[in-house]
């Protein structure tokens, strides 16, 4: 593949939010009632504009407005924070096998929702479910933890010391949660197919959260992607040419650690979106982080995505999680990129 | 210019540099020399806030450890001795990344003089060919120009060098001396190098530092450095006769 690199110019961006726009459009017509094109556009439309549809669209619009579209948009934007998350970890840490979850703040919001789910926490006056809010709780205090620790071990917070205290805490929360899931027997079916992931049943509000928390966690990654370059060529080079390395390093430890605790808490755990779709990117875009945050966005989106649509198709009427499908596809892509690399 | 005083490095137990003070004026070449974990490169190292320390380092009078890093980069550049890159960044993409302490935080359209400056660090260490090529295809040699010609880019007054002849062939070596010795003549320049050739550190160096066991042994003018017996004490060995040795092998042959 050629890679485009510098001449990355920006229609570009253009063809990447036009594969994304109908892509989007053939997830939402596409599952397990197809509906047309047309009506689906039409349908989508008038609901836009507060039109009720017409009688011969009322099948479509009941498969589409209340279960269909909050799903797909619920995927493509879980696709998209998770690609962002996983391209800004490899650029930070200068590791191509880095994602969202080598910090650890993935298996803290991952035991954030178990607790939830076993014993049964709900937040009667929050508008959102008790495991969301518990994995978005636990997420910012797996942070927190690993942060205060790395900090205790060494107060220049270096990337190995984080990477360090992000793998144990990931196994110590792992532990934890086979001990819940050990003594709440009742719960294992729900607990084990949450932590395979899944976007089944997510509604417009999870859609609210999710654009809410890309957008804002966007903008701030976007502004950092100057600061990213200089980290992904070295830490140390960054120090050099005027980078604050450990100011930058803190906002983007915690910008992704928002993305990723508002993806687990919504979705489950979805692995290989973070790890390859930056890696693919890559490929076409070049390393710098100002084409390809922006690329792995739409990338991620589309991943996701088409990952769903064989989720909810491929063993019709069955659904399959979509963690799964993301680690098939995902190990598979990742072995042929291996290969054809050392091929080269 | 810059003023060092009473810098004391600690890795664990072991003291790498220990209670040294040294200052560098506008126009010397300060050469940093000694045996290997002598402490040459921690000092470096030290100056660009890149290991704890106690004692003060001060540049035009401000305390280091008080200048914030962009601020910093603006004054001082260092070029490192190793550089492993993980992605294949273009050559100009990472000589460009040495205007990053020169632009504004939100906007980075780039300005003349960053396109000016970038332009002049890729021409004169002889990268113009190589400008679009992936770092991870350079040779050893090529990827030091690189990052001499970030330094460069960077537009600092200060110079740190830790070993930048590593990895060029004589030709280079030859080349970058000589852009270093030029780039000096601009007012209010300085350039503290690391270099473990004593007769580079002889020929072109104005001051030596020599350093033993993360001590100073000896610091001053050049001559009053770079005399046997000093030398012979820090080396252990006699220095001018190796030196005498190595030069005899190009006499032309005598039939």
């Amino acid at each position: 593949m050629k890679r485009i690199g510098e001449h990355f110019q920006g229609w570009m961006y253009a063809l990447f939010a036009l594969v994304t726009l109908c892509v989007f459009f053939a997830c939402v017509c596409l599952g397990s009632v197809s509906i047309p094109l047309r009506n689906t556009v039409r349908v989508i439309f008038d609901e836009v504009r507060g039109v009720p549809s017409d009688t011969a669209l009322r099948l479509a619009r009941s498969v589409i407005v209340p279960v269909r579209l909050p799903r797909v948009l619920c995927v493509a934007l879980a696709g998209s924070s998770l690609a962002l998350a996983g391209a800004a970890m490899q650029g930070l840490l200068k590791n191509p096998l880095a994602d969202g979850s080598t910090l650890g703040v993935s298996s803290g919001a991952s035991l954030g929702a178990v607790i939830a789910i076993a014993f049964g926490i709900t937040f009667p006056k929050l508008p959102f479910a008790g495991t969301m809010v518990m994995a978005i709780l636990f997420a910012l205090l797996s942070l927190l933890i690993i942060l205060g620790l790395a900090y205790r071990l060494d107060c220049s917070l270096s990337t190995n010391t984080i990477i360090l205290i992000g793998v144990i805490f990931s196994m110590f929360a792992s532990s934890v949660m086979s001990i819940i899931i050990t003594f709440a027997s009742e719960h294992i079916k729900s607990i084990t197919f949450w932590t395979m992931g899944s976007l089944q049943g997510a509604s417009y509000r999870n859609a609210a959260v999710l654009a809410a928390t890309l957008l804002v966690c966007g903008t701030v990654l976007l502004l950092h992607a100057r600061e990213l370059n200089a980290f992904a060529v070295g830490e140390d080079n960054a120090r050099e040419i005027g980078v604050n390395v450990r100011r930058v390093r803190l906002v983007v430890l915690i910008t992704v650690s928002c993305l990723i605790g508002v993806c687990v808490s919504i979705g489950g755990t979805i692995g290989f979106v973070g790890l390859v779709t930056p890696h693919m990117v890559r490929m076409i875009v070049g390393p710098n982080h100002k084409r390809l945050l922006p690329a792995s966005m739409f990338s991620g989106a589309v991943f996701l995505m088409l990952a769903d649509l064989v989720a909810r198709t491929l063993l019709n009427p069955r659904e399959l999680p979509i963690g799964v499908v993301t680690s098939i596809v995902g190990a598979a892509v990742f072995v042929l990129i291996y290969y054809r690399s050392r091929r080269r | 210019m810059l003023q060092v005083e009473h810098l004391r490095v600690q890795y664990g137990a072991l003291a790498a540099v220990n209670d040294l003070s040294f200052s560098v004026s506008e126009g010397q070449w300060l050469m940093i020399v000694g045996p290997n974990g002598a402490g040459k490169s921690t000092i470096l190292n030290a100056i660009s806030q890149g290991v704890p320390y106690t004692g003060t380092i001060r540049y035009e009078g401000e305390d280091l450890k008080k200048t914030d890093a962009a601020t910093r980069a603006r004054r001082i550049g260092m070029l490192s001795q190793n550089h492993y890159v993980g992605y294949a960044f273009s050559v100009e993409e990472v000589v460009r990344l040495g205007r990053y302490a020169h632009r504004s935080r939100l906007f980075s359209v780039h300005k003349e003089e960053d396109e000016a400056a970038v332009e002049e660090a890729l021409e004169c260490t002889g990268l113009k060919d190589l400008r679009r090529q992936s770092v991870l295809t350079l040779s050893g040699g090529e990827l030091q120009r690189t990052f001499l010609a970030q330094v460069f880019a960077q537009s600092p007054q200060l110079l740190l060098l830790d070993e930048p002849t590593n990895h060029l062939d004589l030709v280079y070596q030859k080349q970058i001396f000589a852009l270093i010795s030029e780039w000096l003549k601009t007012p209010g320049r300085a350039v503290v190098s690391v270099v473990h050739d004593l007769s580079l550190a002889r020929a072109y160096g104005t001051q030596i530092l020599l350093l033993h066991h993360g001590k100073p042994a000896a610091f001053g003018d050049t001559r009053d450095v770079m005399r046997p017996e000093v030398l012979n004490a820090v080396y252990d060995m006699d220095v001018a006769a190796w030196m005498r040795s190595m030069l005899s092998q190009w006499q032309p042959e005598t039939e």
